[in-house]
């Protein structure tokens, strides 16, 4: 008896608990379509009745890049695995993509000739792995699905190891190297240091590169696909295959001998992520207008990273706001002081790491919050009871004794 | 080559298990000062030996920059390898557009304001309310000692047009050409040993036996090692831990220095030199496992050796099989070389996940 009377009082909190969280979740969910119309149906037109028509494009490709954002935070800010090998993911979906596009007929050119750049090196023939990219189911397909079994392959090598840290970041920015090389010298395969082009090519009769349609649908796209993708890495995080990804970051030997193997997890999340990285890269392809393997440039990888961590590790949000914020202020500062801006990208690695660890976000979430909260006159937020925490003798101790340098 | 280069590495990855993404401008740094080292010494009667001057000079000047960047960022990041990654290629990223753009404008610009602002935050720092002004200080001393440097930094510009605003180096990259006894070479059989590259070998031979007399017996390399083996208990029996932390760094970083006089004297160097070498010594580092100076050796000569001659296609000229001669040709560029020696690297790590000298015991896994 006395075993019934204490689950039923177990399970009034919880109760409240689950409504609490289905509300919460339907507020999300609302914020997230509110600013998803916005971003669709008012941005455009604001930003070209004040001007700026340029923005629109910018703001699609940037938005594009929001979904890397979302896949590196997958990885790094909640399973804590630092890959500095994005780009190779990035690139491959670019290529599937210009690849296919590169293969639509040009009106007024005999259907079925293979892309120009070919007779450059003297190719006659269109290369076979070229064939399969006539059709678009494929290369939709391919885009996902190539980096995400790269990305598989060479996570179930590394993993598989247990090589972690900065190991893998290391082996992952070799990756990343080694991509870089074979799609550079590779002439005649893929146009080597050219890249393709893609704004030259038509779609569906139109060319892509200057038809407003065509880019207003891949921007109304780039805006759907972060919707997914949000939603997808939210689904992900927040089950038990969340809670198994943050205990992978914070204690993976734990993890271990508590009778799970950590490695199928790690390759599944990576793999997720790249397949991320891949549909982003087509998207800033097309918008764009051309993918080189500058895509693989080792810098360009790195400030993937930067946009998480200035966003805020583990915060979703953070990982979009901070790429949409540090794009944006890339494009402003280069087009006003071009010089600067490499001063600024390593201040700002600096700054993130050293002042504020946790990002925008979690800033905000902290001393944001308590800022505003000291402006209009609440108490702080507090960890535990304020009792102890706002005691002058407790507040004293802690500065004097505890964390003191030579305590590291 | 390969081995100068990671030596230093080596010694601040694996006994501090700090990555410093900087190592490759370091290298950069130090081939820059060959460069400033050789002209100063253009018109005097040394200038047949700068280089060796330039050896001192670079090593020096990187390892006073390598004591800056520990004392100024990677002390508050140990025991976070990631953060440190990344804060060390914030710096890296920094050196680099400092060398494109640097200028008598910048300089002065830069030394007003780190006068002005350290000024005030020394002046300041002597009140006794300092703490809770500590933030005011900061929001209005930054942007003010910065306009201040600024405006200055214009006006100079303007009074004396191009002769200081004319960037020193430049994003071109500068030449240091050999002092006259190393130019030519040796005669080996029916090939040619450059004598820079004979050089070279010879310096990195000093270089590691230096590193290992260091460590092994003298009384700040037995420090060093105990630290490596055991911080706290180094710390309880008196080392002063932080102290050798510095030194540690301080002698990586100019190893990159000696390192960047010996890659100044194989070509061109530009403010791009570092990013080239990084990767590759970095890779060193991971086969060679990761603490040892033995495995470090090893493994610079292995993957040096391999990518040489896959890149030059003597393997493919060996093997008679039609089929798997045009497989290895099709890898017989420098970039292809590239491709199939991380592909062995990733093989020989499913092997030896630890590399090639692993260290044993139980400290290995924390």
């Amino acid at each position: 008896m006395t075993v019934k009377s204490i689950e039923t009082v177990a399970e009034i909190p919880q109760r409240i608990t689950a409504r609490k969280r289905r509300k919460a979740l339907i507020l999300e969910v609302a914020i997230v379509v509110v600013v998803a119309l916005i971003l669709l149906f008012v941005m455009p037109p604001l930003l070209t009745a004040i001007g700026q028509g340029v923005r629109v494009n910018q703001l699609g490709r940037f938005l594009a890049l929001a979904i890397v954002a979302l896949g590196i935070d997958l990885i790094w800010g909640y399973t804590g695995l630092l890959s500095l090998g994005h780009g190779v993911f990035f690139a491959l979906g670019g290529y599937a993509f210009a690849m296919f596009l590169q293969l639509q007929p040009v009106p007024g050119q005999t259907p079925g000739q293979i892309p120009e750049f070919f007779s450059l090196y003297g190719v006659s023939q269109l290369p076979l792995f070229w064939q399969p990219f006539y059709s678009l189911p494929f290369t939709l397909l391919a885009v996902v699905l190539v980096p995400a079994i790269v990305a598989a392959v060479l996570g179930y090598l590394v993993f598989r190891n247990r090589i972690r840290g900065v190991y893998f970041s290391i082996l992952t920015q070799a990756a990343l190297i080694v991509f870089f090389n074979f799609f550079n010298g590779q002439q005649k395969l893929i146009n080597g240091t050219n890249g393709l082009k893609t704004d030259t090519a038509t779609l569906f009769g139109l060319q892509v590169g200057s038809s407003p349609i065509i880019q207003g649908a891949f921007y109304a796209l780039s805006v759907l696909l972060l919707v997914g993708g949000y939603a997808l890495c939210r689904w992900l995080t927040s089950g038990r295959m969340g809670r198994m990804l943050v205990a992978i970051r914070d204690d993976e030997t734990r993890v271990r001998f508590s009778g799970y193997n950590p490695t199928g997890y790690k390759v599944f999340v990576f793999a997720i992520s790249a397949a991320l990285a891949g549909v982003a890269g087509a998207l800033y392809t097309v918008q764009s207008g051309i993918i080189t393997p500058k895509a693989m440039d080792v810098a360009f990888s790195i400030e993937m990273v930067i946009w998480v961590a200035v966003g805020g590790r583990a915060t979703l949000v953070g990982a979009i706001l901070g790429a949409l914020i540090v794009n944006f202020a890339r494009t402003l500062l280069s087009e006003q002081y071009p010089e600067f801006w490499l001063f600024f990208q390593g201040a700002l690695f600096l700054i993130v790491v050293t002042v504020l660890p946790s990002g925008i976000l979690g800033w905000f979430r902290t001393d944001g919050m308590n800022w505003v909260r000291s402006l209009i006159g609440r108490p702080q937020l507090v960890q535990t009871y304020p009792s102890l925490e706002s005691d002058p003798e407790v507040v004293y101790e802690r500065e004097t004794l505890g964390d003191r340098e030579s305590d590291r | 080559m390969l081995l100068l280069a990671a030596l230093g590495l080596a010694i601040v990855f694996g006994l501090m298990g700090v990555i410093n993404m900087a190592h490759g401008e370091f290298m950069m740094i130090g081939a820059y000062t060959t460069f400033v080292v050789q002209n100063a010494f253009k018109k005097t009667a040394l200038s047949e030996v700068y280089i060796f001057f330039a050896l001192i000079a670079a090593f020096i000047v990187t390892a006073l920059l390598g004591l800056l960047l520990e004392r100024g960022v990677v002390r508050y990041l140990y025991g976070r390898p990631l953060e440190t990654l990344l804060a060390t290629w914030g710096v890296s990223l920094i050196l680099q557009q400092f060398i494109r753009s640097v200028s008598w404008q910048f300089v002065t610009g830069l030394a007003i304001f780190c006068g002005l602002f350290f000024a005030a935050w020394w002046v300041l720092s002597r009140r006794p309310n300092f703490e809770r002004i500590r933030s005011w200080v900061l929001g209005i001393m930054f942007p003010l000692s910065a306009a201040i440097a600024l405006v200055i930094a214009n006006l100079l510009g303007q009074t004396f047009k191009l002769a200081i605003t004319k960037p020193w180096f430049g994003t071109q990259g500068v030449d240091v050409t050999a002092p006259a006894w190393l130019r030519g070479g040796l005669q080996l059989g029916g090939s040619q040993l450059p004598y820079t590259r004979l050089f070279i070998i010879v310096l990195t031979a000093l270089c590691v036996f230096g590193v290992y007399w260091f460590l092994n017996k003298t009384p700040w390399g037995l420090r060093i090692r105990a630290v490596t083996q055991n911080r706290s208990m180094s710390a309880c029996l008196g080392i002063p831990t932080k102290t050798v932390d510095a030194l540690t760094f301080a002698i990586g970083s100019g190893l990159a220095g000696v390192a960047g006089v010996a890659v100044s004297l194989l070509g061109s160097v530009s403010s791009n030199t570092g990013q080239s070498y990084i990767v590759d010594t970095f890779m060193v580092v991971v086969v060679g496992g990761v603490g040892k100076l033995v495995g470090s050796i090893v493994a610079a000569g292995v993957i040096g050796t391999l990518s040489y001659v896959i890149g030059s296609n003597a393997i493919g000229n060996l093997v008679a099989d039609p089929e798997l001669k045009s497989f290895f040709e099709f890898f017989a560029t420098a970039s292809m070389a590239k491709v199939m020696v991380f592909a062995l690297i990733i093989v020989f790590l499913q092997f030896r996940p630890a590399g090639l000298f692993p260290q044993k015991g139980r400290s290995v896994d924390a």
